[in-house]
């Protein structure tokens, strides 16, 4: 008995080992997609892999003549899963390249494996400085945004409002000083004071000890939040009775957690690549046919997957749909310009996007003004202010930029702080 | 370090007897049911994060947005499997009867996907959609803790009648059922209500902040000491001065001596869990509209809640009271002083508490 399934297990097997090398004949792109799929990142996981799929469901699965299998793989958000699923895409469904990653620390972790193996990773989400900045790998290329990269814009547009003494607080951890970080070092440029740096835990559920730090007369806070954090703080916040206007970074008030918002996150402004509310006629598309497929408001994840799919799409075409050669195509994606969902792209020599800035304001819309069939009296982060074209170096050249050390919990320090 | 100003410090205690009072609410049951039952209940933050996720789903259905025959389908397939189960397990060995269970299910599921494309599981395990409620008056917050407390307290005498006393003191038996429930728990809310964050409104008043001197006391926080201060005094004259807490008690003390003159000590075993439960329901509503509802969140309190019951005496109520003042400070305090030791300093006093008397400050024994 336990023979025979033995022999059917077998047999099996080989048919399948068969079936796997008469796909592998016909001209087919294998794209690896690690998101977490379960455990606590799970839904930010799926609205990572629903961007990317919807891309390709549009297109029925097919980039010009290349058939394309999508393998996604559940990294549980873990740096170290996420490792052991690219070795896995790699060496057993032998990948043309792998997608993902949701924490900066998992972007540091896999970017190795991309350049040992010689597989090219492709990153729409892990957002640290480094990756395209000091520490550059070879078979890299980021088409998300670095921390610092919309926080440089925001500060100039917290000077021109007239903020002079600025606050900030944000999670404790490497996303947070980087955002954090540039928008000191440009506010400071311009004759700015940060008077304050407060760098609640990570997961912080009660801000209790922070809260009481934050003095009352200063012009505005420059908050970081990731998760529940940005849910719990404006709340907290303006119950403690601040009347302080609240700026913040992308996390802070994204739309991930932005229908999950009430009235105090209105006047909100934070610095973004993309908003729902963006008024182009591509973007009211996309966020309608994403509501429309997953019942769900677009965030800059999905958006930024879907671009991603895009991307890899165009690149392709430009070199004549050839598949053998990954330097070939990671040189076509970083020298084609894409215009995309959240508007016109193009990889620096450094190999991040430089994109436009997006300044935001929570605000209620009444009625169904954007035309999206979404409930009336919503919150949108309307767009006030649009950065052209920001690179993650701003207005410094990259030389003069990379003197300084990568932003961190020392640097800048805090000149001005009482 | 940072120096404070006294206006600081007031605003600081008041913030960390609030933090204490959630801390209190979660804390007591896990110290309540080890005390009593000497079970370690490792499930005891992941029923205080279900707890969060039905009144949300409540405030969804009185508000409309969901509707409440997902629910009311459940209750007629478990119903239906109930009475199976009970019929079988006459005839039967109850092992039997829930294999035999099982294999019926597999092969009803199989037959109704395949000639009416229905989905069985769909109606034991419905998914429900959710989202955050924005306007919640009292009554509706009221409300959702009733029937967060009354759901939990159930599903707390079904684990308690079912799974934790088929083990009676097998701590290692206890701790891996406790935990898989925990699991269990855990990965059943992401399924059910997905992962998306919520935290919820609050009803007037408790919304706004009262300004005295100067300093604002937020009134929610305020909300919070309240009600632990009620559960609080309401569980010591329970335990302390009704007959009802003198059988508990007896039960404790002397399970044999108890049975021996007339106790029932099951129904005081599984009422006990069902009120450890409860108290954890209470927390999970309360805290749900401070930091939200969200996977993950029950994780990242258990260890909090431990630390309580560790500073104050595993079982001892006085030690909760203490545990979660203690906590509640050293947790606010450390972290406003030296921001780079939070942790330190909430886990260096815990272990010099404990390296002078092992069984907390006030344990027994």
């Amino acid at each position: 008995m336990k023979n025979r399934w033995f022999a059917f297990l077998a047999a099996a097997g080989l048919a399948f080992a068969i079936s796997a090398g008469t796909a592998q004949a016909a001209k087919e792109v294998r794209i690896g997609f690690i998101a977490p799929m379960t455990g606590i990142f799970a839904q930010i996981g799926k609205d990572m892999s629903n961007g990317f799929k919807m891309y390709l469901e549009q297109n029925n699965y097919k980039m010009g003549p290349l058939k394309v299998k999508f393998i996604l793989e559940d990294s549980t958000g873990k740096p170290a899963v996420n490792v052991r699923k690219a070795i896995k895409l790699i060496r057993r469904d032998k990948v043309h390249m792998f997608i993902g990653g949701l924490l900066a620390s998992t972007g540091y972790a896999l970017a190795p494996v991309a350049d040992r193996n010689k597989v090219p990773y492709i990153s729409p989400v892990p957002a640290a400085d480094d990756l395209t900045q000091r520490k550059i790998p070879k078979y890299f290329v980021r088409v998300g945004f670095t921390s610092s990269q919309n926080s440089h814009p925001l500060a100039d547009y917290a000077y021109d409002q007239g903020y002079r003494k600025i606050v900030t607080i944000g999670a404790d951890y490497a996303f947070g000083y980087e955002t954090i970080g540039g928008f000191q070092r440009q506010f400071e440029a311009r004759g700015g004071k940060i008077i304050k740096k407060i760098w609640p835990k990570l997961g912080t559920k009660d801000f209790g000890p922070y809260l009481p730090q934050i003095p009352k007369d200063a012009d505005a806070v420059m908050t970081l939040m990731v998760g529940p954090m940005s849910l719990a703080f404006p709340k907290q916040f303006r119950a403690a009775g601040f009347k302080n206007p609240m700026l913040g970074g992308v996390t802070s008030a994204d739309e991930f957690i932005l229908p999950a918002m009430g009235d105090e996150a209105l006047g909100y402004v934070t610095a973004a690549q993309y908003s729902a509310a963006l008024d182009t006629p591509k973007n009211k598309a996309f966020v309608k046919e994403y509501n429309k497929r997953y019942g769900k408001m677009a965030s800059y994840y999905s958006e930024t997957d879907y671009t991603a799919a895009q991307w890899i799409h165009l690149a392709y075409k430009k070199i004549g749909w050839d598949t053998s050669n990954p330097l070939k195509f990671l040189k076509a994606l970083r020298s084609i310009r894409i215009d995309a969902v959240r508007g016109p792209l193009y990889i620096d020599a450094y190999g991040n996007v430089v994109q436009n800035s997006y300044i935001r304001k929570v605000q209620r819309v009444s009625g169904d003004r954007l035309g999206l069939g979404v409930k009336p009296d919503s919150l949108w982060n309307m767009v006030i202010k649009t950065y052209p074209a920001v690179s993650q170096f701003y207005k410094w050249s990259p030389e003069e930029f990379l003197k300084q050390p990568v932003y961190s919990k020392k640097f800048p320090g805090c000149k001005y702080c009482q | 370090m940072i120096s404070l100003s006294l206006s600081n410090v007031i605003e600081l205690s008041f913030n960390s007897l609030s933090y204490a009072a959630l801390l209190f609410l979660l804390a007591s049951g896990l110290s309540l049911i080890f005390g009593v039952m000497r079970i370690v209940n490792l499930a005891h933050a992941a029923i205080f994060l279900f707890a969060g996720y039905i009144a949300l789903e409540f405030y969804n259905i009185i508000d409309g947005t969901t509707s409440i025959m997902p629910r009311l389908m459940q209750l007629i397939a478990w119903g239906i499997v109930y009475f199976a189960w009970t019929g079988l397990s006459r005839i039967s060995t109850e092992a039997r009867a829930c294999i035999s269970l099982l294999l019926a299910y597999v092969v009803l599921e199989i037959l109704s996907t395949l000639l009416f494309g229905v989905r069985l599981y769909e109606y034991l395990f419905p998914t429900i959609a959710v989202k955050s409620v924005q306007k919640i008056n009292f009554f509706m917050l009221s409300a959702a803790i009733a029937a967060a407390v009354v759901m939990v307290a159930l599903g707390g005498m079904f684990i308690e009648r079912f799974f934790l006393r088929r083990f009676g003191q097998d701590t290692l038996a206890q701790v891996l059922v406790t935990i898989g429930f925990a699991f269990i728990l855990q990965d059943g809310s992401l399924y059910t209500w997905g992962g998306d964050n919520f935290i919820f409104e609050k009803p007037w008043p408790l919304n706004a902040s009262t300004v005295i001197g100067g300093i604002s006391f937020p009134q929610y926080r305020a909300f919070m000491i309240i009600v632990a201060v009620v559960v609080a005094i309401v569980l010591f004259f329970g335990i302390e001065r009704t007959r009802l807490g003198a059988i508990m008690r007896a039960t404790v003390d002397d399970p044999e001596m108890a049975r021996g003159v007339g106790i029932n000590t099951n129904i005081v075993s599984m009422s006990i869990f069902a009120i450890g439960a409860l108290l954890a329901a209470i927390g999970g509503v309360v805290g749900g509209a401070f930091f939200g509802v969200y996977p993950g969140v029950d994780f990242e309190i258990l260890p909090y809640a431990f630390a309580v019951v560790f500073i104050g005496g595993l079982g001892s109520f006085a030690g909760a009271v203490v545990g979660s003042i203690v906590v509640g400070f050293m947790e606010n305090f450390g972290t406003a002083l030296f921001p780079e030791l939070s942790y330190f300093a909430l886990v260096a006093p815990m272990a010099i508490i404990l390296a002078v008397k092992p069984t907390g400050l006030f344990g027994k024994g």
